[in-house]
């Protein structure tokens, strides 16, 4: 469970997130959506304290922090309870694939070296790249890359995954197997929070949809009712930038864009 | 003309014998410089207040006056501030300049070898649960290797040849031999071109070590 309370988070004299909340249930898959600059990113970093959130409370798992007063022992601690999937994949390029995913086992859960191969093996054939175990990420398509990232968050067993727009990087023809890979592990009940701009993908796979804009949750709901029955015009004025059917009820002034 | 080839190759046998002395100034400067200059250039990417402003004057002071001027410092200068340096041999006089030289040097290139691995690799590393020191040996660092190995080769070079300043603080290394021959022969031409030659082949002899090393460590990077 992730939940999150007051957060608040400046760069600079740039207010990027203005009090949220929200939470997140255990085995939920939770889809932020929103433009670009609304925050979204900054807020999944905060969640593992890549940014520093400057007010507000944060709790994953056992793991709670206050952002007025965060011990380093307990920010360690939040950051053991989720893993990050990025959009550049950020793979360390001076180990091989396999490496890639047992060198954070071996160095941080004191796994054995065959037994961090194992579980290593075993991810990166879930994610269907097994054979490319000894290659270097230069080697490897954004497509292939970004499943290596995928196994790489999944190794660590954490408590939640936060993906930071996963596709939005990958050339159009690996978004396809990327996303199906992230849809076979939400089906597995793992807690898991997307930042997306792909909105098909968000309808398809989240128990429940975010939509963010200017540092603000606009509003949250199911995924048929933010896309299909939109409450806010600030909402239907963005799913109709994405060619989404928005109702027309909620909607008279703007007439309502439906594409394919 | 009055060159005498024989006389060459006749006394490069002697001079060899020499090199040992150089490779161990040059070496020893360069582990000790290596080491200075990892230490100043986490200080300098970290921005750690004070001893970032310390780092970077130690790299003004270091780059910015000549490497002999330093030699006569530490041999002649600080003995004469604290007395109990007297017993501070040359070579060990000579060693501490040039490592404290060449650290300057290097804290730079190193510190742009730092930066230059992306940031996002030490988010992934911390974001699966590693320190940020683990992040940074285990990830950051081979990295920065790679990057800072061809400009670091260049100051072991450099370096090399530098050791031959020691002669003037009374080190007899190959240049001091070199020196001693000329002198009691009078052919300087002969001598000096003799040490030089020796300079170039060890020059040549590292080079050839340093481009076995790229290629193996570049292997993870090559598609």
């Amino acid at each position: 469970m992730i939940r999150v309370s007051g957060l608040k988070k400046s760069f600079n004299n740039n207010e990027v997130l203005k009090d949220i909340s929200f939470q997140v249930n255990e085995g939920e898959t939770v889809a932020i959506i929103g433009p670009s600059g609304s925050g979204k990113s900054t807020l999944l970093r905060c969640l593992n304290y890549l940014e520093r959130p400057d007010a507000g409370s944060i709790e994953v798992g056992e793991v709670s922090i206050d952002a007025e007063k965060p011990k380093k022992v307990l920010v360690n601690q939040l950051r053991m309870q989720t893993s990050m999937v990025f959009q550049h994949y950020n793979l360390f390029k001076n180990k091989t694939v396999l490496e890639n995913i047992t060198y954070p086992l071996t160095a941080t859960k004191k796994y054995r070296r065959r037994e961090a191969d194992a579980v290593g093996q075993n991810l990166l054939e879930q994610v269907g790249i097994l054979d490319k175990q000894e290659a270097y990420p230069i080697s490897l398509s954004g497509g292939q890359q970004q499943r290596v990232g995928i196994a790489r968050a999944l190794a660590v067993d954490p408590h939640a995954i936060l993906f930071d727009e996963p596709t939005s990087s990958l050339d159009p023809e690996w978004v396809g197997e990327v996303l199906n890979v992230i849809s076979d592990i939400a089906q597995k009940d793992k807690t898991m929070l997307i930042v997306t701009h792909e909105m098909n993908f968000a309808r398809d796979i989240a128990d429940r949809v975010i939509f963010m804009a200017d540092g603000y949750i606009v509003e949250e709901g199911k995924p048929e009712d933010i896309f299909d029955n939109p409450q806010h015009e600030r909402t239907r004025r963005f799913l109709s930038k994405y060619g989404r059917q928005v109702s027309t009820e909620n909607n008279k002034e703007e007439p309502a864009l439906v594409m394919a | 003309m009055n060159f005498d080839l024989a006389y060459m190759l006749e006394i490069i046998p002697e001079l060899l014998v020499y090199i040992p002395i150089t490779l161990y100034l040059a070496i020893v400067s360069m582990i000790i410089a290596v080491a200075i200059g990892v230490v100043l250039s986490l200080l300098l990417v970290n921005k750690t207040p004070v001893l970032l402003q310390l780092s970077k004057l130690y790299i003004s002071f270091f780059r910015g006056t000549p490497v002999l001027v330093q030699l006569l410092m530490i041999y002649f200068g600080l003995p004469q501030l604290f007395p109990w340096l007297n017993s501070l041999s040359a070579v060990n006089a000579a060693i501490i300049a040039f490592s404290l030289n060449t650290s300057a040097y290097l804290a730079e290139i190193f510190r742009a070898a730092l930066i230059s691995v992306d940031k996002g690799q030490t988010e992934a590393a911390i974001s699966t649960g590693l320190t940020y020191r683990q992040a940074v040996w285990g990830i950051v660092l081979p990295q920065a290797v790679r990057n800072a190995v061809p400009a670091t080769g260049n100051m072991f070079i450099g370096l090399i040849k530098n050791s031959s300043l020691a002669f003037t603080i009374g080190v007899t290394e190959l240049l001091a031999q070199g020196k001693l021959l000329a002198t009691a022969t009078l052919q300087f031409f002969e001598a000096y071109l003799a040490v030089g030659i020796i300079y170039w082949g060890m020059t040549i002899v590292y080079s050839w070590v340093q481009r076995w090393y790229e290629a193996r460590i570049n292997r993870p990077y090559e598609v």
